[in-house]
């Protein structure tokens, strides 16, 4: 029971990383030297790596939009799992705690879909798309299959 | 004492008024559509109280020029506007100068307009200050600011979600309520058919065991349900 317990955490946790790294790391799409992600456009050249703003239009709003929330209700059910797994009665479901999961996930679809629809409003020339936004795609699955891991799993002893 | 007195009072005076400068404000961008009008505030803070000789200057300085044009200049409660340069016939006075407000309006924007507004206020005898400069951006289509429409989205999601949980502890909160008035209502049926003498001094523990009993409903209600889930799953 608790490698299970162990196991479920770290699952968990596993798809937060790789929602913050998707989020923060600057290489949703990659240029020969340049990178650019939610945030900022930045190329590295001989004196070093410059940095601008990026776009500030309404899908990439939304993207980022939908990628903090996922950060936001994935952290707000890890606390609710660790709350529930005190305070929930025996044979009771994490019913709670898999619902934000499941959200977040949905999250984190949604804002990878509309990026990837979207992406060449703001991105010309033949770029390919870099480690976070991949990082990105699988970040969704991982929490779907924790939600619903929670939702499936019962409290024993 | 007389001299150091005097002395050091002469000092006080000399310095007060260096210590103390005017302080201008305005704003630090703006944004403009191109063909609408836009109003470019500017504001002063001074220690002294509000002179008749209060000035308002503003210039301009296009956007890859090095000097700047003199365009507005109220003194002695009358303004002057440009009438030769190139904002002549777009440019008005709409500030307040009582208010310490000296604001100009620009009408049909244009491409050309983009540049670096300066205002300059002075309340004699309080002049040494710094101007301060706006800088004027001219779009064709207003650009959305960025994280405008990011915190909407963040914020409207949270709230529905806080919304929903709030809704659905207040509906369980209400029912268990429900359900606590009603198991004493039968009970207190019950005690006045038994016996009216002694039921007024029994009413507070009677009150009490019943919130115990409805409580307890409540768990075995609940455990009921689990269990009759398990039983269901098992099958």
């Amino acid at each position: 029971m608790l490698i299970l317990l162990f196991a479920i955490v770290i699952l968990h946790i596993a798809a937060l990383v790789l929602l913050f790294v998707s989020t923060i790391v600057n290489a949703w799409v990659s240029d020969n030297g340049s990178t650019a992600d939610l945030w900022q456009n930045c190329s590295s050249s001989d004196t070093g790596v410059h940095c601008v703003v990026g776009y500030t239009g309404e899908w990439i709003q939304a993207v980022q939009a939908m990628m903090i929330l996922s950060i936001i209700f994935s952290i707000i059910s890890l606390f609710l799992f660790i709350c529930q797994l005190f305070t929930l009665q025996k044979g009771g479901r994490f019913f709670l705690t898999g619902t934000f999961q499941i959200l977040a996930s949905l999250f984190v679809m949604s804002g990878a879909i509309i990026y990837t629809v979207k992406y060449r409003d703001w991105i010309s020339g033949d770029a390919s798309f870099g480690y976070a936004y991949i990082l990105a795609w699988v970040a969704f699955p991982l929490a779907l299959i924790s939600g619903l891991i929670y939702v499936i799993l019962r409290k024993r002893e | 004492m007389l001299g150091v007195l005097l002395v050091s009072s002469v000092l006080l005076v000399g310095l007060a008024p260096q210590t103390q400068a005017i302080w201008v404000y305005t704003s630090w961008e703006r944004h403009g559509l191109v063909g609408s009008e836009i109003k470019l505030y500017c504001s002063f803070f001074s220690w002294r109280w509000l002179s008749e000789d209060v000035s308002f200057s503003w210039s301009y300085k296009p956007e890859a020029a090095k000097d700047s044009i003199s365009i507005f200049h109220f003194a002695r409660g009358q303004a002057y506007v440009d009438n030769k340069g190139p904002f002549r016939d777009r440019l008005e006075f709409v500030g307040n100068p009582k208010r310490r407000d000296g604001s100009i309006l620009i009408r049909n924007l244009e491409y050309n307009d983009n540049g670096t507004f300066t205002c300059d206020a002075k309340n004699p005898p309080d002049i040494v200050g710094r101007p301060s400069s706006v800088k004027l951006l001219v779009f064709d289509r207003v650009p959305t600011r960025a994280g405008v429409i990011t915190g909407a989205i963040i914020g409207s999601v949270l709230g529905v979600v806080i919304l929903i949980l709030a809704l659905y502890y207040l509906m369980r909160f209400l029912v268990a309520r429900r359900v606590l008035s009603l198991s004493v209502s039968t009970v207190e049926k019950g005690k006045k058919k038994s016996g009216k003498e002694g039921s007024q001094q029994r009413q507070g523990p009677v009150l009490y065991a019943t919130l115990d009993q409805s409580s307890k409903l409540l768990k075995g209600v609940g455990s009921d349900k689990k269990k009759s889930d398990s039983k269901r799953d098992k099958k």
